[in-house]
């Protein structure tokens, strides 16, 4: 996780409270982030039954208003924006002419004609001039961005709701999933979203940064008798794992389109034209070359990012995530595959440093929650 | 943690414990901490004869792979197979929890290896 950088790292709002307060810190992309408070697998597991705390407020906000708006961003996303009611907010790609992912984002809906996009910490600034240069002749529409503006703290876990409730007046059980509603969490003005990157229930709350530690320190005094506890960017992907939520970088990135990374679900298929649709409705028609798949693995080890795939004597694909995961405590992973071989049950060998290991490749997610709290 | 005045130790983090002349190896506590939550430890075959900073291994965090290195040279004599069910014991008790036992050809081949002051002096 970490990289090498020289350029001095980025501060979240919290970061003196996070050395304060113990947590191992590292470079992700760019910015200083708490990686681990008690450890990962701790985190994991407190995450998975009861709840855990996340400053995400490394990710990125690019709003975008105009008459126009919805129209640009018809253009410029997968997504079937119109969908989009004021309060929704929508999985969605932002992507190249060639289908593939400038990056994955999710747009919230602010008003008619006001929406936000929450980008990837390390693509703000691609995402953004990406987008600026797609509206340039796209009339009345405006992006701004706003990343400097928001902090974020993730709650997430089946007691995420227990945990804020007393510090809101915002009805979090009437909130549905992949939805948000303005209001107060613990006397400071925030958005608070029923989203999340864990697989469990939870919410994402943005709030002004200079409040950010106020409402950091009420969320844990709220949740902590019950169990809640901070966490780090290191349970974070081991919690996207499990629930095989990609990650741009390593799942996904500009030479991966929605079909291949089996997101069609992210494209709006029946709306208009939009960028790299072309091609996306082409992969569809004929298939893809090669699709996402998630294995685990049947001997012992742990396949990593980048171990080879084989079929025989054939390569036909690589990993692009993997670890051994603290709920489900098995190897897993997710890697492509050449399409022939992309079948569930279908056995694989993963090229672990020079061992070949068997593994199986089994349906995404992984880990399923068992219940909606909806 | 301290560092028990009774080992050896290696800038690669492995401690030894000579008795005789079979020899106890483990991870240190630092190493662990750095590692994190240990779920796999793959180690040597019996009767695999090692050189002297040889690989002999791999023990993997969730977070990161690490190889582990030989601290002297000899022959493999034990591996602890109860960490094939139980890696964490690395992190619980990474002083008590040897890795695998060499048969040693020479008290000589301690030399130059890092005793607990020394150690603790390194990752201080």
């Amino acid at each position: 996780m970490e990289q090498p950088t020289s350029a001095p790292l980025k501060k979240t709002p919290l970061n003196t409270r996070h050395r304060a307060t113990g947590a191992r810190m590292g470079a992700y992309n760019g910015w200083d982030m708490p990686l681990e408070y008690s450890g990962i697998a701790h985190e994991h597991m407190a995450v998975r039954t009861c709840a855990g705390l996340f400053d995400v407020s490394h990710m990125g906000e690019i709003e975008m208003a105009g008459r126009d708006a919805l129209a640009a961003l018809q253009r410029i996303t997968s997504n079937d924006v119109s969908k989009l009611r004021v309060g929704d907010v929508q999985y969605s790609g932002v992507l190249t002419h060639a289908g593939t992912f400038v990056d994955d984002v999710l747009v919230y809906r602010l008003g008619p004609d006001h929406f936000l996009l929450v980008v990837n910490a390390g693509r703000v600034a691609a995402d953004y001039d990406w987008i600026a240069a797609q509206i340039t002749d796209a009339g009345d529409v405006v992006a701004v961005d706003a990343s400097s503006r928001y902090a974020v703290l993730a709650v997430q876990g089946p007691a995420a709701l227990e945990a804020i409730q007393p510090l809101t007046g915002v009805d979090l059980r009437g909130l549905k999933h992949h939805a948000f509603a303005h209001g107060e969490v613990a006397s400071v003005r925030a958005t608070v979203s029923r989203t999340g990157y864990t697989g469990e229930d939870g919410f994402e709350i943005f709030v002004p940064p200079q409040s950010a530690d106020k409402v950091w320190q009420a969320i844990l005094a709220s949740g902590g008798p019950s169990g809640l506890v901070p966490a780090g960017l290191g349970a974070r992907d081991t919690l996207r794992l499990e629930a095989a939520l990609r990650l741009h970088g390593s799942d996904i990135d500009e030479t991966t389109t929605p079909v291949e990374a089996d997101l069609g679900w992210m494209v709006g298929w029946d709306k208009g034209d939009f960028t790299g649709a072309a091609v996306l409705r082409a992969q569809k028609v004929r298939g893809a070359d090669r699709k996402l798949i998630g294995f685990q693995l049947l001997d012992a080890g742990i396949a990593r990012s980048g171990h080879e795939v084989y079929v025989g004597d054939v390569k036909v694909g690589a990993v692009t995530t993997g670890t051994h995961t603290p709920f489900l405590k098995k190897a897993i992973g997710m890697a492509y595959v050449s399409i022939g071989h992309a079948v569930a049950g279908a056995e694989i060998e993963i090229d672990i440093r020079g061992r070949r290991t068997r593994a199986r490749i089994v349906p995404m997610p992984f880990y399923k929650r068992p219940t909606y709290n909806v | 943690m301290s560092y028990p005045a009774g080992f050896k130790y290696t800038k690669d983090h492995e401690w030894i414990e000579l008795t005789g002349d079979r020899a106890k190896v483990g991870v240190t506590d630092y190493a662990q901490q750095q590692l994190g939550d240990v779920v796999y430890v793959d180690l040597p075959d019996i009767g695999d004869t090692l050189k002297k900073g040889e690989s002999f291994g791999t023990i993997e965090s969730v977070k990161a792979v690490s190889e582990l290195y030989a601290p002297v040279a000899g022959e493999v004599v034990e591996v602890n197979t109860a960490l094939k069910d139980k890696p964490e014991a690395v992190n619980s008790n990474p002083h008590d929890t040897w890795l695998v036992i060499l048969k040693v050809g020479s008290p000589a081949e301690m030399d130059g290896l890092l005793d607990a002051a020394q150690y603790a002096d390194l990752v201080k």
